[in-house]
């Protein structure tokens, strides 16, 4: 199994977002997800930036996915993404079918939030051009066997492993809402919240992540303790979502679990520190996504 | 415009119908649609009955077969595309890639719908759709504006029905899985969202509260009416402000938009609310297709009648109805 980094998803500083991925450039991660997938108001990397920062993780030997934004409204989304598309130099994720049929004919990646449940779905994405699917993110580990057993010739699976679950995506931006701003004049307020915002419930638990237009888990979504499972399942890819605390050393932590370094309930364990509020993984259990298992819970003692 | 109604059983069906509806939707009595409630949908006899009741008055019937099937269960999937074309049904609003794709190779003759749950939001979308399964039309998702419905109206290959009435997702619909993070069932897995199996009612001495998969949704004081806890909805803490974080409790209401959806060539206006009852379905469906037929005559001098606002403002959740993102008063 590889080890991806997924798209950033959440908005920062243009110096902090090259110098992360100047790090990265030197980490263990054999594929890198580059690009706004969220919001297209977060400009502070332009297209020409992004496609810059590409080629330098390229050039230190990293294979570049260029990953599209998720919910497409206007034109100016759809001309952007078709310059994406049609850039040539690099594998693109589809997170959207608007995406697909851009690029359908070539090799390409679905993303997350293209939905693939079923086998047949998988089929015809293959004769697209689907080279790699993300697996759908509300779907268990006994769906992905059965999916595993209809999987085409030549298409790689992968499983996000790590990072706060995006739930929702809507024309509204809910971080713009919570300090009482429209949309149009949001002031870029998703840069003070570099893992998103916390919503709790009042009771005080602590529930969803706003980032933007996007609705996130609170908790973070950890399947370290699931690597042997996964490899028995096939799976190829590894995802790891980028946040604002140490994802190098998240990312050296899978590392050395997948190279038999360390064992994985001490990674789990070293894990629970980098978590903003706490784990889950209730999805891949086939449950509630935001249970965690005896072994999750446990590691936060 | 044609008029989309909701049917969740028989006598729903029959009031869409007797208050002029062009078409009504509805569902089998199981996870293959976005309205898997319990007591709710068409039993194979029932929908029988209900097509030769429509058939005989001219109207358009429309199976909903709207969620998202995993391996295990494909097979019933499979069969309710088959019983909709045995059936003769007028469309089948599929959502899935694999049922539209099994349904356009194995039933070539059914009419195909794109439902809201296809997350169809664009131009390039739609084309997929249309080249690989000859999908007609799309329903498509509630959070576009007005500006952006008619540039996809103008792009697309397929007919557009666009929701006119009813309960507003502010998230895009076939994306959501806010349900499933609390309670293991979502929409595309399961056909509903925030399943009642998973709420409770609690009288605390803080006031009535509402829980979904165990988490607070809403808690109520003496005065204020509790009403369901439908995730998105409720009131939330962010930043020490307790607020509908995410979406107030109101409903989709679009009649005073109706001219410039005409103008902008959108097929067909769909009501939500299979989950509603037969009187419900009577009244929305009575008071729009006044409207639309006022609209037709007289687009230029159409204005929204007092009394049909009121009509629908008494049958809509939380009492209150917005334009939602066709105006966006939050952008």
């Amino acid at each position: 199994m590889r080890l991806s980094l997924g798209p950033l998803l959440y908005y920062w500083p243009k110096e902090e977002t090259l110098a992360f991925y100047d790090r990265i450039a030197e980490s263990p991660v054999e594929i890198v997800y580059l690009g706004e997938t969220v919001c297209s108001k977060r400009t502070l990397l332009r297209l020409d930036d992004w496609l810059a920062l590409a080629e330098r993780l390229a050039a230190a030997g990293k294979e570049v996915v260029l990953s599209t934004l998720a919910l497409l409204e206007s034109e100016a989304e759809l001309k952007r993404l078709r310059r994406i598309c049609g850039d040539g130099r690099f594998l693109v994720e589809a997170n959207d079918m608007g995406a697909v049929q851009l690029l359908a004919g070539r090799p390409f990646v679905a993303g997350h939030s293209v939905n693939i449940y079923n086998g047949r779905t998988l089929g015809l994405l293959a004769r697209e051009g689907l080279r790699r699917w993300v697996f759908p993110l509300e779907l268990s580990a006994e769906t992905l066997a059965e999916l595993q057993r209809q999987r085409p010739e030549g298409v790689e699976t992968e499983v996000l492993a790590w990072g706060r679950l995006p739930l929702a995506y809507s024309a509204r931006c809910f971080t713009a809402r919570a300090h009482n701003l429209p949309k149009d004049d949001c002031q870029y307020r998703c840069l003070d919240y570099p893992d998103g915002l916390t919503l709790s419930a009042q009771d005080e638990t602590r529930f969803l992540a706003l980032n933007g237009i996007q609705t996130q888990s609170a908790r973070t979504f950890n399947l370290v303790t699931e690597m042997d499972r996964m490899r028995e399942l096939g799976v190829d890819v590894v995802r790891i979502s980028p946040q604002s605390l140490k994802t190098e050393t998240v990312i050296d932590l899978f590392h050395r679990v997948l190279q038999g370094d360390l064992p994985a309930a001490e990674a789990d364990a070293r894990l629970r520190r980098l978590m903003p509020v706490g784990p889950c993984d209730g999805y891949w259990h086939g449950g509630a996504g935001m249970a965690a298992t005896e072994a999750a819970v446990r590691s936060i003692g | 415009m044609d008029l989309v109604c909701p049917a969740g059983n028989l006598p729903s069906l029959k009031a869409a119908v007797d208050n002029g509806a062009d078409a009504v939707y509805f569902g089998f009595r199981d996870d293959t649609n976005a309205r898997h409630f319990a007591g709710l949908n068409f039993t194979p006899a029932k929908m029988e009955q209900g097509l030769r009741y429509a058939r005989e008055r001219g109207v358009k019937l429309f199976l909903a077969l709207n969620t998202y099937p995993q391996p295990s269960g494909w097979e019933r999937w499979r069969s309710a595309v088959d019983r909709a074309a045995e059936l003769g049904v007028d469309a089948l609003i599929a959502a899935d890639i694999g049922v539209l794709d099994y349904a356009a190779e194995h039933h070539p003759e059914l009419n195909l719908h794109l439902s809201v749950q296809g997350s169809a939001t664009n131009y390039e979308a739609l084309r997929f759709y249309h080249q690989r399964f000859g999908v007609r039309r799309a329903v498509i998702p509630r959070v576009l504006s007005l500006s952006q419905v008619e540039h996809v109206v103008a792009h697309s290959p397929v007919e557009i029905e666009v929701f006119g009435f009813g309960s507003l997702c502010v998230m895009v619909e076939g994306r959501c899985i806010l349900s499933s993070y609390a309670t293991g069932r979502s929409p595309n897995t399961y056909g509903a969202c925030s399943p009642a199996s998973h709420v409770e009612w609690r009288e605390t001495p803080a006031g009535l509260e509402t829980r979904l998969g165990g988490v607070l949704i809403e808690r109520c004081g003496r005065g204020e009416n509790a009403g369901y806890p439908t995730l998105c909805k409720g009131r939330f803490q962010v930043g020490g402000n307790t607020y509908h974080a995410i979406e107030e409790p109101t409903s989709l209401n679009t009649l005073e938009l109706l001219p410039q959806l005409r103008q902008a060539g959108v097929a067909a206006i769909k009501i939500e609310g299979r989950q509603r009852s037969p009187v419900y379905v009577a009244q929305v469906t009575r008071v729009w297709r006044a409207a639309l037929d006022a609209c037709e005559r007289d687009p230029a001098g159409y204005r929204p009648q007092p009394e049909w606002m009121s009509e629908l403002s008494k049958v809509s959740e939380g009492t209150q109805t917005t334009l939602g993102a066709y105006s966006r008063p939050w952008q």
